[in-house]
């Protein structure tokens, strides 16, 4: 069991039956009261967000979560399909509980998909992924200036900022935890 | 090198910190306070319900200096002032850190509604205006600030009324989310006036013992001080840390020993009044820092 001194952003406990993570948590107390752990908690099946304030002395239980090696296949009308290594079973995972990851996700490639019993709900991607610049505004002349940004989109459909010399065809890395442009690739 | 910027940025904070506590100082020693250093790490603390003490080998760190300033008034000290560490294990969030910095300030012959004299022209000389900006909401400081008992409060801010608060036992509850948040807003608030239930080591009210001589200080919502005209009856107060005790136990908590010395010389102890107030909260409202990790050089999780 958990106690109100293990909640913190990122805690994963059942509540009804159901895994959640405490998307926001906040500890306040008065000076000679009684300590409140303020929680903005998340549905990790349904997406659904929700408060809850806990107080000092409750417990709860830990989610019972699992994570798998499997490898993505491809996506098709029900979502993104991925297959465990070891057990060859298939998992599809909605558009909704990947988010931006799906942008990030190139076929074969080998992630982490965390299970709730027989139930894919999430997934944790390599940190850094090749994806090739399909479409940016060329560099100007002129522009010299280190640091400077532009958008340019990749061939999975995602958007971000880059260096200015980075030009349309060029492969790149991007960090899969933030979003960002990490490098160019040489090929 | 990330972890070193991270330190580097809190330079102009940490400077005006520096110069708060330097004026802290002056404002104390001009009006003829002794600085004293009492010890940090105790045999025990007073018990309180809520406040969980940290050991230190054997003994524990205190949670607050109270004890041993107020046995040094029995012993005939008038006026003390003390900056220190103190620690209360479990508590981190945005105002709260397991080792902060406390002011704690006792006078003799002295009692609550003085030491909200003494709060206001503190306050007044510590900032550069007449005013604190703190997240764009303007505090004034200039006129007297705003004194509303608890029960005034819960009528004004909650949803249940003090007494029925006290009955479900949901008081500190709706005090943190519903009363708290709008605690001096326009100007600083002293919330006044504590059930005798939740009156710690203050005095009942001479005329109505049903309210504690208590009172904590709120700026922009943040709870900045809590004070007492200090209660000198040793058979009271060692009822009160004994229900303290029981309900620590109750609660599965270690049990502190009874602060017998402090017990036997508060009898000697003349009428006397105190606060405790929370720096690093005093140096967020004075720098307007959102959490107290940006005041303090090293937070927990930075060791």
């Amino acid at each position: 069991m958990l106690s109100t001194s293990d909640l913190r952003k990122g805690t994963k406990l059942m509540i009804d039956g159901e895994p959640h993570v405490i998307a926001q948590f906040d500890f306040s107390k008065p000076g000679k009261g009684q300590a409140l752990y303020k929680c903005k908690l998340r549905n990790m099946i349904t997406g659904a967000l929700f408060d809850r304030t806990y107080r000092s002395g409750e417990s709860f239980e830990p989610a019972a979560l699992h994570e798998s090696d499997m490898q993505y296949l491809y996506q098709d009308e029900s979502g993104y399909v991925f297959m465990d290594q070891k057990t060859y079973e298939q998992t599809t995972l909605p558009e909704e509980a990947l988010g931006d990851q799906k942008y990030f996700l190139v076929d074969n490639m080998e992630v982490k998909i965390l299970m709730f019993g027989e139930r894919g709900i999430g997934i944790t991607l390599p940190n850094f992924v090749n994806l090739r610049v399909t479409q940016s505004e060329p560099w100007v002349k002129g522009d010299t200036a280190a640091g400077n940004n532009k958008p340019a989109t990749v061939e999975s459909g995602y958007t971000l900022q880059v260096p200015s010399f980075v030009e349309e065809g060029t492969l790149i890395q991007i960090d899969t935890r933030t979003g960002e442009y990490v490098t160019r690739v040489k090929e | 090198m990330d972890g070193n910027w991270a330190l580097t940025r809190k330079r102009p904070r940490l400077e005006q910190r520096a110069r708060i506590v330097q004026m802290i100082r002056a404002f104390f020693n001009a009006r003829e306070y002794l600085e004293v250093e009492t010890p940090q790490r105790l045999p025990g603390n007073a018990p309180e319900a809520h406040i969980d003490a940290m050991t230190s080998a054997d003994w524990f760190l205190h949670t607050s200096p109270e004890l041993c300033m107020k046995r040094l008034l029995a012993a005939g000290y008038e006026k003390l002032f003390q900056i220190c560490h103190c620690w209360r294990d479990g508590e981190r969030g945005k105002r709260h850190l397991p080792e902060f910095t406390m002011l704690e300030w006792y006078a003799i012959d002295c009692d609550y509604r003085r030491l909200m004299d003494e709060c206001e022209i503190l306050l007044r000389a510590l900032a550069p205006q007449d005013n604190i900006v703190y997240q764009g909401e303007t505090i004034d400081l200039s006129g007297p600030f705003e004194r509303l008992t608890v029960a005034e409060a819960f009528d004004r801010y909650a949803s249940l009324g003090l007494a029925t608060a006290l009955e479900t036992n949901r008081f500190d509850e709706l005090l943190t989310l519903e009363v708290e948040p709008l605690l001096g807003r326009d100007r600083p608030t002293f919330l006044i006036e504590y059930p005798s239930e939740l009156a710690a080591l203050a005095r009942c009210h001479p005329e109505r013992p049903q309210v504690a001589e208590r009172f904590e200080l709120y700026v922009a919502g943040i709870e900045l001080a809590n004070a007492f005209s200090e209660l000198t009856d040793p058979t009271e107060q060692r009822r009160r840390f004994d229900a303290d005790e029981a309900e620590r136990r109750a609660a599965g908590k270690p049990p502190y020993p009874v602060p017998d010395k402090f017990l036997t010389e508060l009898a000697a102890m003349p009428e006397a009044a105190g606060i405790a107030l929370g720096l690093d909260r005093l140096v967020m409202l004075l720098t307007d820092a959102t959490t107290i990790d940006e005041v303090v050089t090293f937070t927990p999780e930075l060791l």
